[in-house]
């Protein structure tokens, strides 16, 4: 018999049975159920009519208010009052409230409420994210939020997986972003649809989680379901004192079927920069210094971490922002918001010229702070440079890494970090 | 059920930003949404569409975020259906979710043309061009989608399951 993936184990073990396939249609238990200030308060709607008296279980039911917080406008702050009343009416032990929050796939791992081997569905389609630290994790809408919440079950069809092995050291100011958005550009927004990407090999065995985390958090711009990678000693170091549940680490067997294996040679590559308007328009950032920038935004459930600010830090040492350009930074949590001041990133930061803020989604999907004016380009940290996705729908957004983020800040056009050194 | 209105043609990787841009996600009433429907690939989409018509799309139409707004914008418009070569796969769940009938036909993508009048029937998966006179056959749904289409939407079948 052949063996199984990751996934296939994960989704395995949730359906109570022994193997699945791909195709295959399960029932699975879920570990843990996501809702945000925009996806809950359909979910919320929906679920009243169900006819449920309570949520199926209180300390699984994780509700965090960060797209339009804090309150962008009268009618958000009547959304996020209904998550309010909801975690109270339903006394939720996971609902995070402004000074307390974060940006949702930056706090649930950081808060140790999602780990390894976890089965989390969440009304937001950056849910993937957990795949770093070999969770099964993926995004699904409102309604399904809402029978999860009150059944601890949903159904799911077993997804085909790739395989991505990346070989070779990852030359400086390359990392997870760059490798995430390369493979984007190579396969397409919808070269994964409907399936697993495994990330492997030498070069993911030596990433952070922080780097393994904006992997799979993009592996939806591809069209997948999930993006994982299995759990190692570096993902032990980071759940083991954060974990609120028991953790499994899952591996794939080394017959495992593939639909696809792609092979990365990761040692010759550049910091990738995608164009407007799809995150498969990527180019090594040699290719793009020519794109003069009114924005830069270091941020976002993609790159918002602790590493990412650090690493933004570094670039803009000695240097200020642009006189032609706003840049925002926007750190994932509070805790990551509060690391940042102690280590004199933040002073950092408001010496080079920049706005910080408090965690928020924000800017990421044209929400508020930092919505771009007609004919405006930005550059991003975030995931997403669709028509509009920004502000108007004649502005642009261009995504790469915090380095190229920090150093074209500097230049005021897109620029690679190895300019400013 | 019978479905029937004219084709509004749209290309690939139609985005779920692009069908409800997010600055209109400070409401989920669906009227409201109705309003800005596709309105960031078409600006006079909402404006000119007629209720009933049909929204005829390339490969991996919804694809981005979650927002079952988008859906919910759609079928509030008064679109009676989407034909698409393949669909984003969150798009694809929350469409039967809320009950937006959607179809994966790539004959009808590549023949039909806009303004061309088409009829679905639904049960069957069978798409009529009127126009051209033609007919094609859509990717069966798989049985268990179609018993949560026959609940009247997954909220009615969960009820029926949890009484």
């Amino acid at each position: 018999m052949m063996g199984m993936t990751i996934t296939e184990k994960i989704l395995a073990a949730h359906a109570g049975m022994d193997r699945v396939e791909p195709g295959q249609l399960i029932n699975v238990k879920v570990d843990l159920v996501l809702g945000n200030d925009i996806t809950a308060p359909v979910a919320i709607r929906e679920f009243d009519r169900i006819g449920v008296e309570s949520v199926w279980d209180r300390d699984r039911v994780v509700l965090v208010p960060d797209h339009f917080v804090p309150n962008k406008d009268i009618m958000s702050a009547e959304q996020a009052k209904q998550l309010r009343e909801f975690a109270h009416k339903h006394r939720l032990t996971n609902y995070f409230e402004v000074g307390r929050m974060g940006v949702e796939h930056c706090l649930l791992p950081e808060q140790g409420l999602v780990g390894p081997g976890d089965l989390v569905i969440g009304a937001d389609s950056h849910t993937c994210t957990y795949g770093g630290l070999g969770a099964f994790s993926t995004g699904v809408g409102s309604t399904d939020l809402a029978a999860a919440m009150a059944l601890g079950e949903t159904w799911l069809k077993v997804p085909e997986s790739i395989k991505f092995i990346f070989n070779g050291e990852l030359p400086k100011w390359v990392g997870g972003k760059d490798l995430i958005l390369y493979i984007i550009g190579q396969i397409g927004v919808d070269g994964a649809l409907y399936m697993a990407m495994e990330f492997t090999g030498p070069s993911i065995a030596a990433l952070s989680i922080d780097g393994r985390m904006t992997m799979a958090n993009m592996a939806i711009e591809a069209g997948a379901k999930n993006g994982i990678v299995a759990p190692d000693e570096i993902t032990r170091r980071y759940v083991e004192n954060r974990a609120k549940r028991p953790y499994t680490f899952y591996q794939s067997d080394p017959d495992a079927n593939y639909t696809q294996v792609i092979e990365i040679d990761v040692s010759k590559l550049e910091p990738q920069v995608a164009f407007p308007h799809l995150p498969e328009n990527t180019r090594p950032v040699s290719e793009a210094t020519d794109v003069a920038i009114d924005q830069v935004v270091i941020g976002s459930c993609t790159n918002g971490r602790l590493s990412d600010l650090q690493l933004a830090a570094e670039v803009l040492k000695g240097h200020r922002v642009s006189d032609n350009l706003r840049l925002l930074v926007i750190p994932g949590t509070q805790e990551i918001y509060l690391q940042a001041v102690k280590e004199g990133l933040v002073e950092q930061f408001i010496n080079a010229g920049a706005a910080v803020s408090t965690p928020t989604c924000g800017p990421c999907l044209g929400g508020h702070m930092g919505i771009l004016a007609k004919g405006e380009r930005a550059l991003a940290t975030t995931n997403r440079n669709f028509v509009g996705r920004m502000g108007h729908p004649e502005s642009e957004v261009y995504l790469c890494n915090p380095a190229v983020a920090a150093a074209s800040a500097v230049l005021g056009r897109i620029a690679a970090p190895w300019e400013v050194e | 059920m019978a479905l029937q209105g004219k084709v509004w043609k749209f290309g690939a990787d139609v985005d779920t930003d692009a069908i409800i841009p997010a600055r209109y996600l400070n409401t989920s009433d669906p009227a409201e949404l109705a309003k800005h429907c596709m309105e960031d690939a078409d600006s006079e989409f909402p404006n000119k569409m007629q209720p009933g018509d049909i929204i005829v799309a390339d490969k991996n139409f919804g694809c981005g975020s979650s927002r079952e707004h988008a859906p919910i914008a759609i079928k509030a418009a008064g679109v009676s259906c989407v034909i698409a070569k393949s669909y984003a796969r969150i798009f694809y769940r929350n469409a039967f979710n809320i009950g937006l009938p959607i179809f994966e036909c790539t004959d009808a993508v590549s023949a039909s043309e806009e303004g061309d009048e088409l009829a679905v029937d639904s049960a069957q998966g069978i798409i009529k061009n009127l126009t051209k006179n033609e007919t094609y056959q859509a990717t069966p749904v798989p049985e268990f989608m179609q018993q949560i289409i026959d609940a009247g939407g997954l909220i009615d079948y969960v009820s029926k399951r949890l009484r």
